[in-house]
């Protein structure tokens, strides 16, 4: 295979994988121009590993590079201060005290009126290690097969993190929610 | 099926990834209790808030063709080993990246450039020990490493045959360090082994230290002719030098 077939291979196996890299890596760094810096970094990473990939899914092989390039640079640009995920507990997160409200009252249900930015606002305050799940299962849509593939973690481990990210989730939402509705705010 | 157990399904029956019995067994539970019922519609709502609330970041414009000239300029590589795609190894690598994780929180320096560069070359030695690619050319011959890297990268690095001071050569690969090539020389010295990287002496270059620690890993940098060199073993600060000393005196 020539230099030119090479590269026009990968290409057609990664260039169409490009959206989803962008979006993984923008969800774990936070920002637009460090998203870029990772997934050009993930690309050279992955041309460099082309002649290991022995086809299959692309998108999982692709995600699963960039997914290790964000967590090298997570790791790499950790500020002081920033909780680490073995020590993090969901009681950080901005969460309910109480339980859950009544499901069968739909005037009470707080999911539904929620603000969207802060919506994203909290999907940003979780640990990576839910971050990155979450997003894969509720923005890319991925079965847990392919997210634990990508993740390199067993399909149990993704359903518990994916459980996990959304019950934070919906602590952290229905307890402003439920203050709102109790002092009228 | 009771409760508790329909409340573990709760998030893979939404999902839709319980089997056929289980999701039968489920709904069945769910037809007469108004509670897990309630649980249920809430992750639902969870969900349509997520996919039409949270911003999917698209691509920006241009972001492929500056990633198509990157490769261009990327050097033409087809290692002998090529590598396997293997989810077990990722797995293995990504548990020791955890490790290695918790012990950095402690270090609370503001990272620089050099610092991002000794944190890359430390992942190259972690990297080809854990996926057990050490080397894409396998040779304790100088004569068989060293034209190797012909072609491949825009230096020529020294290749040094050190064997009779207790350090032999076993091969080379390329890495990438900070996002560009590098050559990186593997020896061994008794059961350790030491990357020794070999990348432009440029200004990111310059500004890592002399000799540093991280991770448990001793890194000795210096420059000659124009070109950068890291050492990086789990061997002592000693060793180390005396590898050092000998890289830099043997002609
Ligand atoms: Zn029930």
């Amino acid at each position: 295979m020539t230099d030119i077939e090479r590269k026009a291979r990968f290409e057609r196996v990664a260039l169409p994988q490009l959206d989803a890299a962008f979006n993984l890596a923008r969800w774990l760094t936070g920002n637009d121009r460090d998203a870029e810096d990772v997934v050009q970094e993930a690309y050279l990473r992955a041309f460099r590993y082309f002649d290991g990939y022995r086809g299959g899914d692309g998108r999982s092989w692709m995600l699963s590079i960039v997914r290790r390039t964000a967590f090298t640079w997570l790791e790499r640009n950790r500020r002081p201060g920033t909780v680490p995920f073995e020590e993090f507990d969901a009681s950080e997160m901005p969460a309910a005290d109480g339980g859950s409200a009544p499901p069968d009252d739909p005037e009470q249900s707080a999911i539904r009126s929620a603000d969207r930015r802060r919506l994203g606002e909290l999907i940003a305050a979780l640990p990576a290690q839910f971050r990155d799940v979450l997003v894969l299962r509720e923005l890319e849509d991925m079965p847990y097969r392919d997210i634990a593939t990508v993740c390199g973690i067993p399909v149990g481990t993704v359903m518990s993190r994916l459980a996990r990210a959304r019950a934070m989730l919906r602590q952290a939402w229905i307890r402003p929610q439920r203050k709102g509705l109790s002092h009228g705010l | 099926m009771d409760c508790r157990q329909a409340a573990a399904r709760a998030d893979a029956f939404v999902d839709g990834e319980l089997d056929p019995a289980e999701r039968a067994a489920m709904a069945a539970h769910l037809l007469g209790c108004a509670a897990c019922r309630g649980q249920v519609e809430e992750r639902r709502e969870l969900a349509a808030a997520l996919s039409a609330g949270a911003t999917y970041h698209r691509a920006p414009e241009g972001l492929a063709e500056r990633i198509g000239a990157a490769l261009d300029a990327a050097p033409a590589f087809a290692p002998g080993r090529a590598q396997r795609w293997r989810p077990a190894a990722l797995a293995a690598s990504l548990a020791l990246v955890a490790a290695l994780s918790s012990f950095a929180t402690l270090r609370l320096a503001v990272p620089d450039p050099g610092d991002a560069l000794l944190d890359d070359m430390v992942a190259g030695h972690v990297r080809a020990l854990m996926a057990d690619h050490l080397t894409d050319v396998a040779s304790s011959d100088q004569h068989t490493v060293k034209p190797w890297f012909n072609g491949k990268l825009n230096l020529s690095p020294p290749v040094k045959d050190l064997t009779t001071s207790g350090f032999p050569l076993v091969g080379g690969r390329l890495d990438y360090v900070a996002g560009r090539p590098a050559a990186a020389l593997v020896y061994r010295h008794r059961q350790h082994v030491i990357n020794l990287f070999v990348a432009p002496d440029d200004a990111r270059a310059a500004a890592t230290p002399a000799a540093s620690a991280r991770q448990g890993y001793n890194v000795l940098h210096w420059s000659d002719g124009g070109l950068g060199y890291w050492a990086v073993s789990d061997l002592g600060a000693a060793d180390l030098a005396q590898f050092q000393s000998l890289m830099r005196e043997t002609r």
